[in-house]
């Protein structure tokens, strides 16, 4: 990924890729945009004792199980505070199962241009590197691009 | 992959399965011309369609076979095992290419010289034999029994072209006509001679007309009646149904509120079409059984070559249908059991011949519904379980010591093959004896919410009940609801429901803040949900006295789950769990209620692991030998019923046929006699004492009872309970129709004596004289072993044989009788029956005198309906010292006591 992003370094802006922005705290995240299903506003959500506190629960969409996974949970962020419960969910679906992250809030769509990317800096927090598959230099911050399948294989039980 | 190959493969394989079966059959009936035929067309079409797609190799295969085919279809060549065998393996050859095909879409490398050789040297009557006929080796005449039909062996044989792709077919039910399906495969035959290489461009639409016309020929054949659809696309229908029925659910619910609504009638129609749709879908889903049997006789065919054995294989029941999900799992269990059955249960002829067993050993599969579930049977009448070996094996594999097995029953011993590495084989063959088995199966059926019995009498046989609910898509579960969350518990695994309170006397106790339940004398052991599944308490519900106890059964292992509050029980869609929840053993799954809620479904099987009961059948067997060996105190259930003067009145509920309410205008009079017209017969009726008034006019309940002929009605007052008592009569009554008094319920109950009212309604029922007070002194506490398989005589002799001091034990089989005596059981006098199924009177007298029995000098007496002088004769011969008819029970006491008598004097 990165030689393909050097190169194209040089080259003009002609390759961007869409990604769904998402808001946890105060960071910016990326989810590529063919991989997002639905967006949900707040929903009745069915805990599952004895899960990781990562999944939320599970919840009907349209007839369908959904699994709802607390991002904030899987980045060992604190729970929101007024409502304990984050409010808004994209729907993605991975081998055949989906799953609603549960995040803060839903941004606009954002075309970026691959010379902005950059692959995960080794120094960023270790349990954010293994869910983010890199990060877009955007005008007045930075754009953290969610790596959906790595996030969701880390819930996978061993 | 090319979908002209494709379809291919998808024909080939189901020609390939009914081959296979057809084969078997042609062996055991070589004369069978229909059957030549149809094998020689299948094999023909195989053949033809090569020649078009450009298979060179499989074509050359099969047109071999089908040359020594064709000289079995036109009477030259007699078909003898050694031939099958040769078919067979040009099958095999046939199935390995395809599968090749399958994998790579192209044929695979290999050389097939040798058994085109083989196969033209029977074609050219140069194998060596006299007249290319008999070989001698005649090894196995009639070895399979096939009671496969064709259709079902066709559709058994369904094809798997892409094992996730297309496994179902859709059948239309009409279509069970075996000439219809045989017509199916007379397809055009395909000119045999087409260059095997025909030109790439030409092939397929070549193909495609021979497919086209294969239809066509086929008139009303199956591929009109029956079309294959992928599985997924059944999967969403059925995710779509169960969303529909979700919505008209709502609808409902909605329309409740409202009064007098215009949308009431279509609303309604709308309600009954989605359940009709959704039983449809369900049906999609269903598949026989069969499906899953139809490699087996080939497979027992194939064993009994290579170990030289006799088999005869009986399938009952094939269309007996189960979810195609089950089915698929269930298929290689049952592959492995009768596998071992032919392996290690049938012994070699020379040894069934020496035991006086008939030669052919016979392995019997059987499946049937019961409740919401299939049983499978899968019998062989072998060697049975070795027990000894078992034993040695435990203690060498260090699973329990030479003192625990001291303690267990027998059957608790056999119970170790289902144990992880465990397998008593002495050798390793080629099919089975690996050390990987039983276990395997046993947690296969218990994957999908089955259970596995066995019962295995040594030189017997043993005998395989695999019990399996019906569908794991839809089940009835009861929800409930614990740490403010709602659960719902497969209702297959609820026994019974218990509120206790802390103020009553139903109450949960404590041991070191471990709860228990009292549940009928038994101590049970409890778990709370909220506890188990770390839930904190519901803030918001205030504080409940009284709990909710689920009395579960694994097995025979029961134990108790504490829940706040129970609500419906649900029809529900099982859903599996998501991947990354599948570790969490305690839910089965999870579904979409009524209301739109998702709810996590509680696995019992894991809530018992989860509270340590790991083996659970184990200790099913333990508490099942418990229960055998507390027989003495064993409780009957009784029907508790009051008449005029008040005193509750106890008969065994086991001797009720049924309950009904009759209006006493429609009563009629007979000879005398009072009569109901009752499901189209006259019944008589009797009041129980005078104090039942039956012109009164009104409506009074009846106690029926019946026996295979007749019936007759008890008239009482008021029915008052069911309870479960010990019956220990303590004062015989002078009053007719009783036997006396007992405690039940903590209320002196009279015990009535049915026999009394039915001799009075119908002399031949029973033949009875004086009516006398039962009771001697000397046999007071004797012990009585009753065989009876007819529940009535059972449950009528035994209070009567109490009530005069004995202490009985009931027994429904002599085959149970003669396990009681293995288990180190003992009697006074053994009362038998002599028609029974399975084991008549006279052989377990026979048994019972042997040489070396434990019970060798126990008096018998026999028990019968219809004696003549000759059975009399042969009853005392095999061993029975009295020989008495069933009805007179008097004469039965009398009996009894001579016979003890004589046997004390005797000693």
């Amino acid at each position: 990924m990165s030689s393909i992003a050097l190169a194209e370094k040089n080259d003009t802006a002609a390759i961007t890729r869409e990604f769904l922005t998402i808001m946890i705290g105060d960071q910016i995240f990326g989810i590529p945009i063919l991989q997002v299903q639905d967006v949900l506003g707040p929903q009745k959500v069915t805990r599952v004792p004895l899960a990781p506190r990562a999944i939320a629960g599970s919840l009907n969409l349209r007839g369908r199980i959904v699994t709802a996974i607390d991002v904030r949970a899987c980045l060992g962020m604190p729970p929101l505070e007024q409502t304990g419960k984050p409010a808004m969910s994209v729907v993605v679906e991975y081998s055949g199962e989906l799953y609603s992250l549960m995040i803060d809030k839903v941004g606009d769509v954002l075309s970026l241009p691959a010379r902005d990317f950059e692959k995960s800096p080794p120094t960023l927090d270790a349990q954010w590197r293994s869910v983010c598959s890199g990060i877009y230099r955007l005008k007045d911050s930075l754009l953290v691009v969610l790596d959906v399948p790595g996030l969701l294989d880390g819930l996978e039980p061993k | 992959m090319d979908d002209l190959i494709a379809e291919f493969l998808t024909e080939t394989n189901e020609s390939l399965g009914a081959l296979d079966l057809d084969m078997v059959r042609l062996e055991q009936n070589p004369n069978d011309k229909e059957l030549i035929s149809s094998i020689f067309r299948l094999m023909h079409t195989i053949k033809g369609t090569c020649g078009f797609l450009g298979l060179p190799r499989l074509e050359t295969v099969a047109h071999r076979a089908e040359n020594v085919m064709g000289r079995f279809r036109d009477g030259d060549l007699q078909v003898t095992p050694a031939y099958v065998t040769l078919i067979f393996e040009s099958f095999d050859r046939i199935k390995l290419i395809v599968a090749g095909l399958e994998e790579t879409g192209s044929e695979p490398q290999g050389d097939d010289s040798a058994l085109i050789a083989k196969l033209d040297a029977v074609f050219e009557g140069r194998d060596g034999n006299p007249d290319n006929g008999t070989s001698g080796a005649d090894v196995i005449p009639d070895s399979v029994k096939n009671a496969v039909d064709p259709l079902q062996a066709l559709f058994d044989s369904t094809p798997v072209l892409s094992p996730d792709q297309w496994h179902t077919i859709v059948t239309v039910p009409e279509n069970d006509d075996p000439e219809k399906m045989a017509g199916q495969m007379d397809t055009a035959p395909a000119p045999s001679s087409a260059p095997p290489a025909a030109k790439a461009e030409a092939a397929p639409a070549a193909a495609k007309a021979g497919g086209d016309d294969h239809g066509a020929k086929g008139g009303a054949s199956l591929a009109d009646q029956s079309l294959r659809v992928n599985v997924d696309v059944l999967e969403n229908l059925m995710t779509l149904v169960s969303e529909l029925v979700l919505t008209r659910n709502q609808l409902l619910q909605i329309l409740r509120t409202q009064k007098d609504t215009e949308f009431t009638a279509p609303l309604q129609r709308l309600s009954h079409v989605v359940s009709d749709l959704q039983e449809g879908v369900m049906k999609t889903r269903m598949q026989p059984i069969g499906n899953a049997w139809s490699k087996l006789p080939r497979i027992i065919r194939d064993l009994s070559m290579e170990l030289n054995k006799k088999i005869d294989l009986e399938m009952i029941g094939a269309e007996t249908e189960l979810d195609r999900q089950i089915l698929d799992m269930i298929k290689d269990p049952l592959t492995h059991m009768v596998h071992n059955s032919a392996d290690h249960g049938v012994e070699m002829p020379a040894d069934r011949l020496a035991k006086g067993k008939p030669e052919t050993g016979k392995i019997v599969l059987r499946a049937y519904h019961e409740g919401g579930h299939i049983i499978i049977e899968i019998a062989d009448d072998g060697k049975g379980l070795p027990l000894a070996k078992i034993k040695e094996k435990a203690i060498n594999n260090g699973l329990t010591t030479e003192e625990e097995l001291a303690q267990m029953s027998d059957q608790q011993i056999q119970q170790f093959i289902f144990r992880a590495g465990f397998s008593t084989a002495e050798k390793v063959t080629s099919v089975s004896g690996r050390g990987v088995g039983m276990d395997v199966v046993r947690t296969n059926i218990e994957k999908i919410g089955g259970s596995i019995v066995l019962k295995s009498v040594e030189g017997k046989g043993s005998t395989f009940y695999i019990k399996i609910p019906l569908t794991l898509a839809i089940v009835s579960a009861l929800i409930v609801e614990a740490g403010g969350e709602k659960f719902a518990i497969p209702q297959l695994a609820v026994r019974e429901l218990v509120l206790a309170s802390a103020k009553s006397s139903v109450k949960i106790e404590n041991i070191k803040g471990t709860p228990f339940f009292r549940l009928r004398e038994q101590l049970l052991p409890l778990v709370s949900l909220r506890d188990l599944l770390g839930l904190k308490e519901d803030e918001g519900a205030a504080p409940s006295e009284s709990k909710y106890i689920i009395v579960a059964q694994i097995g025979a292992y029961q134990f108790g789950i504490i829940v706040e509050r129970v609500f419906d029980t649900e029809e529900i869609v099982v859903k599996p769990v998501s991947r990354i929840l599948k570790n969490l053993e305690i839910f089965s799954g999870n579904t979409i209620l009524g209301d739109g809620s998702v709810i996590m479904i509680l696995d019992p099987n894991g809530i018992a692991k989860a509270i340590g009961e790991t083996d659970v059948a184990d200790t099913g067997a333990a508490s099942k030998a418990a229960a055998k060996n507390a027989s003495a105190k064993e409780k009957t259930s009784l029907l508790i019923f009051r008449t005029g003067d008040g005193t509750p009145k106890a008969v065994p509920l086991g001797l009720v046929a049924r309950l009904e309410e009759i209006d006493t205008a429609q009563i009629e009079n007979s000879s005398g006699k009072a009569m109901i017209q009752y499901r189209g017969q006259l019944m008589p009726l009797i009041p129980f004492d005078s104090t039942v008034d039956l012109s009164s006019g009104t409506l009074k309940p009846v106690l029926v009872f019946a026996d295979e002929t007749s019936t007759m009605g008890l008239v009482v007052d008021e029915i008052v309970d069911i309870t479960e008592e010990v019956i220990d009569v303590q004062v015989s009554a002078n009053a007719s129709g009783i036997v006396g008094s007992a405690i039940i319920g903590g209320k002196a109950t009279d015990v009535v004596d049915i026999g009394h009212f039915v001799s009075s309604s119908n002399k031949d029922w029973f033949k009875r004289h004086g009516d006398e007070a039962f009771g001697d002194t000397s046999t007071q506490g004797r012990k009585v072993l009753l065989v009876d398989d007819s529940p009535f005589f059972r449950n009528m002799l035994t209070p009567l044989l109490k009530v005069a001091g004995y202490n009985v034990t009931t027994l429904e089989s002599p085959l149970d009788a003669l396990e009681m005596r293995e288990s180190g059981a003992s009697f006074d006098i053994i009362v038998s029956d002599i028609e029974m199924p399975k084991m008549n009177g006279f052989q377990f007298a026979e048994k019972v005198r042997e040489q070396n029995s434990r019970w060798k000098d126990i008096p018998m007496v026999a028990l019968t309906s219809h004696a003549t002088q000759q059975d009399i004769r042969h009853g005392m011969d095999v061993g029975f010292s009295r020989y008495i008819a069933k009805f007179d029970r008097e004469t039965l006491l009398n009996t009894l006591t001579d016979a003890l008598v004589a046997n004390g004097e005797a000693q």
